[in-house]
């Protein structure tokens, strides 16, 4: 009956390569390895290299940096990779749903209707909480309202969120143009991701909810694998795909609200960061994507940083140095697969 | 048994199905013919829960279906759809490995592993099995979704239009299948098919559907007319016997 014949040699899911180093390399298991240790490698260069005083002082300082960027760089890769799996498209980020500059929005009317010097000196977890209500509330309704209903449409959903974005991006730009100069300057400040000096308590909380929303994820792991197949499949192989859809994206907006809310807009690496991840580990099982991207989160956040601060002397921003390297990387990558 | 009652759906003015009331789940293959736009495919959707009727009952095996879990309704029901795009790359071993996921909850233990061996044999994949799914031919990429239904290990498989854009060859090889998957395994097998002839060889019962509506509904014999056909598709056909089966002329 099934007469085809079988090809002379089965091919692996990984390329096969020549030399153990080479298929030692292919393997996952020392791919994620490796990007731990590099990982470490990058945290023990930046803690303990370019000391001008004490040792012990600038340890103290600098490891609450390393622990902002563990955390925003969990929070970014994991949600950017979930949202992926829910839209089902792989070149977009959650921030299409106004995250950003929903943040833009709300720092931009403080400073607007209270002035910098209120803006200033506002308690910072009043801020954080503010920030945090206002944005996971937004996607929240936005979601409920066009996901929860009868219609039931990702894409419209998507396209309402661009558009609603966008428009509060021009109001923004709008009332910014409005402003004082010095107003204006202490706004442009607090619009740059900036990952040094963070808050001791703020970062524990958000270390808390971006946790939280990881133990949330590790039972739903092999659900989040049978999104891949699209929601007609996933719903035929009985994944319930409203409430499942409906979790997944409550923990894409609390873990994108906190980290946002305790650096500053800080999306805009969660495209490379998880496009990279899947190159890397070259599967699409939420078990190795998950963390490989959360762990090139590091890798960027940390050797961004690093180019930063030793290289151009705090003479560019974080975000110029992260997209210019990844994204080079990311095209690379990108360019090779193609030749294949 | 899988049975709808009086099932109604209306997307805007436009009815789609129109108070419907069908059982299906009897032994072998049912076939369900009509035009494009007859409602099958919503059809097949309510029943895979991926829609909700606005009207009427659908229950498998006497429950409700909105009373069951969903895994659980996944291991008595499978469905493979028309479309299947893939957003990711897997391998047709990752794909059939899907199929056991009503039962293992995506830990597979050894059961789960056999049944995903047996329907690679069975499928004729195992030289295929590490290769991804955009490498493989039309053909080799339906009889690995098929595999992935039957790993499922449910007692109803319903395929839409399993033999969109096959050749031939692969279309009979195809039929074939499911016709041994129907008498071997005791699947109770329902398939949208758009060539009658095939329907007419391989099919124990025909449903023939048209506007939203049931229009027919018995053995191949009584469906393939030419009366019956014209009506359903609403254009001439002409039925001749050959070799004593009904075979449908529609080319002219």
């Amino acid at each position: 009956m099934l007469t085809e014949i079988a090809p002379a040699a089965v091919t692996d899911p990984a390329p096969r390569r020549t030399g153990w180093v080479r298929s030692l390399a292919a393997r996952r298991g020392v791919r994620l390895a490796g990007l731990g240790i590099l990982v470490l490698a990058l945290v023990a260069l930046y803690l303990f290299t370019d000391v001008p005083g004490s040792l012990a002082f600038a340890v103290r300082i600098r490891s609450l940096t390393v622990a902002a960027m563990l955390v925003v760089a969990t929070a970014v890769g994991v949600s950017t990779v979930v949202f992926h799996t829910i839209v089902a498209n792989r070149i977009l980020t959650p921030s299409i749903m106004g995250f950003d500059s929903f943040y833009a929005l709300i720092s931009t009317l403080l400073v607007f209707f209270l002035g910098s010097g209120a803006f200033l000196g506002f308690d910072e977890l009043t801020l954080w909480i503010v920030q945090v209500v206002v944005m996971v509330a937004f996607s929240v309704v936005l979601f409920t309202w066009l996901f929860g209903g009868r219609r039931r449409s990702i894409h419209l959903m998507l396209l309402v969120g661009i558009v609603l974005g966008t428009f509060f991006r021009s109001f923004t730009e709008w009332m910014q143009r409005m402003l004082d100069p010095l107003d204006f300057q202490v706004l442009t400040d607090a619009m740059f991701a900036s990952l040094t000096r963070p808050d001791p308590l703020l970062l524990a909380l958000t270390g808390v909810l971006v946790t939280a929303g990881c133990v949330v994820l590790i039972p739903l792991l092999p659900t989040l694998d049978v999104l891949t197949l699209g929601e007609a499949t996933a719903v035929g192989l009985g994944v319930d795909h409203r409430r499942t859809v409906m979790t997944l994206f409550g923990v894409v907006s609390v873990m994108v609200a906190v980290s946002t809310a305790l650096v500053g807009p800080i999306m805009f690496f969660g495209l490379i960061v998880a496009n990279l991840a899947y190159s890397y580990v070259a599967t699409f099982r939420h078990a190795w994507t998950l963390p490989a991207a959360a762990g090139l989160g590091m890798v960027c956040l940390l050797g961004g940083e690093l180019v930063l601060e030793r290289v151009f002397g705090f003479g560019a921003t974080l975000s110029t140095v992260i997209e210019f390297a990844g994204g080079l990387f990311f095209l690379y990558l990108v360019l090779r697969k193609g030749a294949r | 048994m899988i049975a709808l009652e009086g099932a109604v759906k209306t997307y805007g003015p436009t009815t789609v199905l129109d108070n419907v009331s069908v059982t299906f789940g009897g032994e072998g293959i049912t076939a369900l013919i009509g035009p494009n736009g007859a409602g099958k495919t919503t059809l097949f959707n309510i029943v895979g829960r991926l829609i909700r009727p606005d009207r009427g009952r659908v229950s498998v095996d006497g429950r409700p279906i909105e009373a069951v879990p969903g895994r659980e309704l996944a291991r008595v029901l499978a469905v493979l759809r028309q479309d299947n795009h893939l957003a990711a790359r897997l391998t047709v071993t990752d794909l059939v490995e899907f199929g056991r996921f009503p039962h293992s909850g995506g830990r597979l233990t050894v059961a789960d592993r056999d049944h995903v061996e047996r329907a690679l044999d069975y499928l004729g994949l195992q030289g295929y099995r590490g290769r991804f799914l955009d490498e493989l031919s039309g053909g080799q990429r339906q009889r690995a979704f098929i595999a992935m239904v039957l790993a499922q290990d449910t007692r109803y498989v319903l395929l839409d239009e399993p033999l969109n854009n096959l050749d031939l060859r692969h279309m009979a090889e195809i039929m074939r299948l499911l016709r041994s998957m129907a008498d071997d395994l005791d699947k109770r097998i329902v398939v949208v098919l758009h060539d009658v002839n095939f329907a007419a060889t391989y099919a124990d019962r025909i449903v023939a559907m048209r506007a939203g509506r049931i229009l027919a509904d018995g053995p191949p014999e009584e469906i393939i007319s030419a009366d019956v056909l014209a009506d359903v598709y609403d254009t001439p056909v002409d039925v001749r016997r050959i070799d004593g089966r009904p075979v449908a002329l529609y080319y002219g």
